[in-house]
């Protein structure tokens, strides 16, 4: 366990914000019960994870035939999960246009004091009244610029400080396609860290699908992010998130701080988590898919279920919505999309 | 022919667009636009197209309402200030058509009830949202067949159709079409999701409807009512069309929806705007006539 003895990030402090049980939703299509929220919560707080996120994949206002029904609400889930937490915090996500001020009420009210508001990279001003209410509740807010890889480093850092205007504490570069380099990570979050006044922090939220997801937090780390999500065993939508084990360990041999338990967080993912898995979460054709054509990772269950039921490749779907710059929250156009493309190519639907 | 002369109140994407709408109109005239900013494109393309305008808001327009005959005004600026406008408006016996969120008067999708509410003579009517006004008719072709527990819209906008005053009030217009889709819909719950998408060149309007019924869904008598709905949205949105669907899963009846505009002020992808302004246009209009035609009377209402 000895540190590589040239690491410029020795010292450097960092924040891990798991994603097992938001992002991991979509990866479990949903179906977490409110025992298994609860036992994977206490072993994180325990390992010392200071944040874990905790809602519906697509966050509040998430349960939708659109997104998929979860067993329980939002609320549910978290206030059994927040009294638990002997340290760590718990997070909700709220994307405008599907969860409202409402549900952030009513998600503070449950024990939850930290919100990612996302918006898409080029839409941060569909976020000032979430943003200006969660500052109101007094949670620790950020603001997630999701897709990043579709807006360039001087738009990121437009849009970033825009939604420092509307009161972030933090600004995420979200690569949810899990199509972005480390260079594209460098100067997305650079361009961010020359316009953000200093004490907003950076923060990035990375997708394994091209197996990039510990290299690019590294990236993100050297350009001046201070936060990183990631989830343990990698739980989460396409071939996961940034595996939080993994990146804890790296972090160790860097002399980066995180101020989690290594061998705990490897217990928690092997334990825990992978039995947990319905199918094991891995690059795999069509989530390779995913990070090749800069595809939403959540898509790909619904593209696989749309390429089943209309008898065309999830592969050709999921290019075919990279084609046409479909965007997170467009689950109908999976749909959409496979049954016109059924057509074009004559197969027969069935009725 | 006579016609009715208007007000349009808000000089930003909608009220644009409506000017066009409302100039093609055989029984409506656009008079005056009201803005807040003299060099907003609104108010100087009214200009040029001949409207008188102000930028002082609606204080600016109330002393030429009684002058310039103003009959009916449409309200395009936000959900704050609507009720204001409204009731000042309203006093002069001015009818107030709301293209804003704020909901305080009956909620009108014109092929499921705009008839009720010419024959109430309100002096208020909504007009939802444009994801309402493209989802609402569907979710009604369903429920007068058969009951809907729940039904759910998911409205796909292209960014460059979308204006500041709505990015900044998601909530209020997530808010309004949710309730819409139960009071005028005829589902016991509603739900509506909207998504901006950025591509470029940007993507047409996009609706998907997904209604979930009582019993299972009689596949033939629900897909022509839902064809026939169809050809009554077309005859105000001519590019209101389907694309895929019904898919019948279950209880589940899902339907693709794309809306084409007619490319009045933005281009064609923002059929989002042309189904609220000719809606609203459709709607003023059943007023027009009922007025024209002696049947109605509007009346200056007490001044509180």
């Amino acid at each position: 366990m000895s540190q590589s003895p040239r690491s410029s990030l020795k010292g450097r402090k960092v924040i891990l914000h798991d994603m097992c049980l938001r992002d991991g939703m979509h990866a479990k299509r949903e179906q977490i019960s409110v025992e298994q929220m609860v036992k994977v919560a206490t072993a994180l707080d325990d390992a010392g994870v200071p944040y874990i996120q905790v809602t519906h994949g697509g966050g509040l206002g998430g349960n939708s035939l659109q997104h998929g029904f979860a067993p329980h609400t939002n609320e549910e889930y978290i206030s059994a999960v927040a009294p638990k937490m002997k340290q760590a915090k718990v997070s909700v996500l709220l994307i405008p246009g599907l969860g409202t001020m409402k549900e952030l009420h009513s998600a503070f009210d449950c024990g939850a004091r930290s919100v990612h508001v996302a918006t898409h990279c080029t839409e941060a001003d569909t976020s000032p009244q979430h943003i200006a209410y969660a500052r109101k509740l007094g949670m620790d807010t950020s603001g997630f610029l999701m897709m990043a890889h579709l807006n360039d480093p001087a738009g990121i850092a437009r849009q970033g400080k825009l939604m420092e205007s509307y009161g972030a504490q933090t600004v995420y570069v979200t690569d949810s396609a899990g199509y972005m380099l480390p260079d594209d990570v460098k100067a997305r979050i650079g361009a961010l860290r020359e316009v953000l006044n200093p004490e907003t922090e950076i923060g990035f939220h990375g997708h394994h699908n091209l197996g990039m997801g510990v290299a690019n937090s590294i990236a993100a780390i050297e350009a001046g992010a201070s936060r990183i999500d990631g989830s343990v065993a990698g739980l989460g939508a396409g071939a996961g998130n940034t595996p939080l084990e993994v990146f804890a360990a790296v972090c160790e041999r860097m002399g980066i701080e995180t101020g989690t338990d290594l061998f705990k967080l490897m217990d928690v993912a092997e334990d825990i988590i992978v039995p947990m898995m319905e199918h094991i979460v891995r690059v795999d054709r069509e989530s390779l898919t995913l990070g090749y054509a800069g595809v939403y990772s959540t898509f790909l269950l619904h593209a696989k279920r749309a390429g089943l039921q209309f008898g065309v490749p999830a592969r050709d779907i999921l290019v075919e919505l990279g084609r046409k710059k479909m965007i997170g929250g467009q689950e109908d156009m999976i749909f959409d999309t496979a049954m016109t493309m059924a057509k074009a190519r004559g197969v027969v639907l069935p009725t | 022919m006579k016609k009715i002369k208007c007000a349009l109140i808000g000089s930003g994407n909608i009220g644009t667009d409506l000017i066009y709408k409302i100039l093609r109109s055989p029984v409506l005239e656009p008079v005056w636009m009201v803005g807040i900013d003299p060099e907003s494109e609104g108010l100087v393309r009214a200009r040029a197209m001949g409207l008188k305008t102000t930028h002082e808001g609606v204080d600016g327009l109330l002393p030429h309402v009684l002058e310039d005959g103003i009959q009916i005004a449409f309200d395009a600026t936000s959900a704050y200030v609507h009720a204001e406008n409204s009731r000042k408006l309203n006093a002069l016996g001015v009818l107030m058509i709301d293209l804003t969120p704020a909901a305080i008067g009956p909620l009108c999708v014109p092929p499921v009830n705009l008839r009720e509410h010419a024959e109430k003579l309100e002096m208020n009517v909504n007009m939802i949202s444009c994801a309402g006004q493209a989802t609402i008719p569907i979710v009604n072709a369903v429920s007068r067949i058969q009951s809907v527990e729940y039904a759910e819209i998911v409205a796909s906008l292209a960014s460059k159709s979308i204006g500041p005053g709505t990015r900044a009030n998601l909530d209020e217009f997530t808010n309004t079409t949710s309730s819409a889709i139960v009071k005028v819909g005829g589902a016991r719950k509603g739900k509506a999701l909207a998504i901006i998408n950025p591509a470029d060149p940007p993507m047409m309007m996009r609706n998907t409807i997904y209604c979930l019924t009582d019993d299972e869904p009689d596949r033939t008598r629900i897909t022509e009512s839902i064809l026939k709905m169809i050809v009554e949205v077309q005859k105000y949105v001519p590019g209101y069309r389907l694309v895929n669907g019904p898919v019948f899963e279950g209880k589940k009846v899902s339907v693709f929806l794309e809306v084409a505009g007619l490319g009045d002020y933005l281009p064609t992808y923002a059929g989002n705007l042309d189904i609220m302004t000719a809606a609203a246009t459709r709607t003023a209009e059943m007023f027009a006539e009922e007025i024209l035609a002696g049947k109605i009377q509007l009346k200056a209402s007490e001044v509180a």
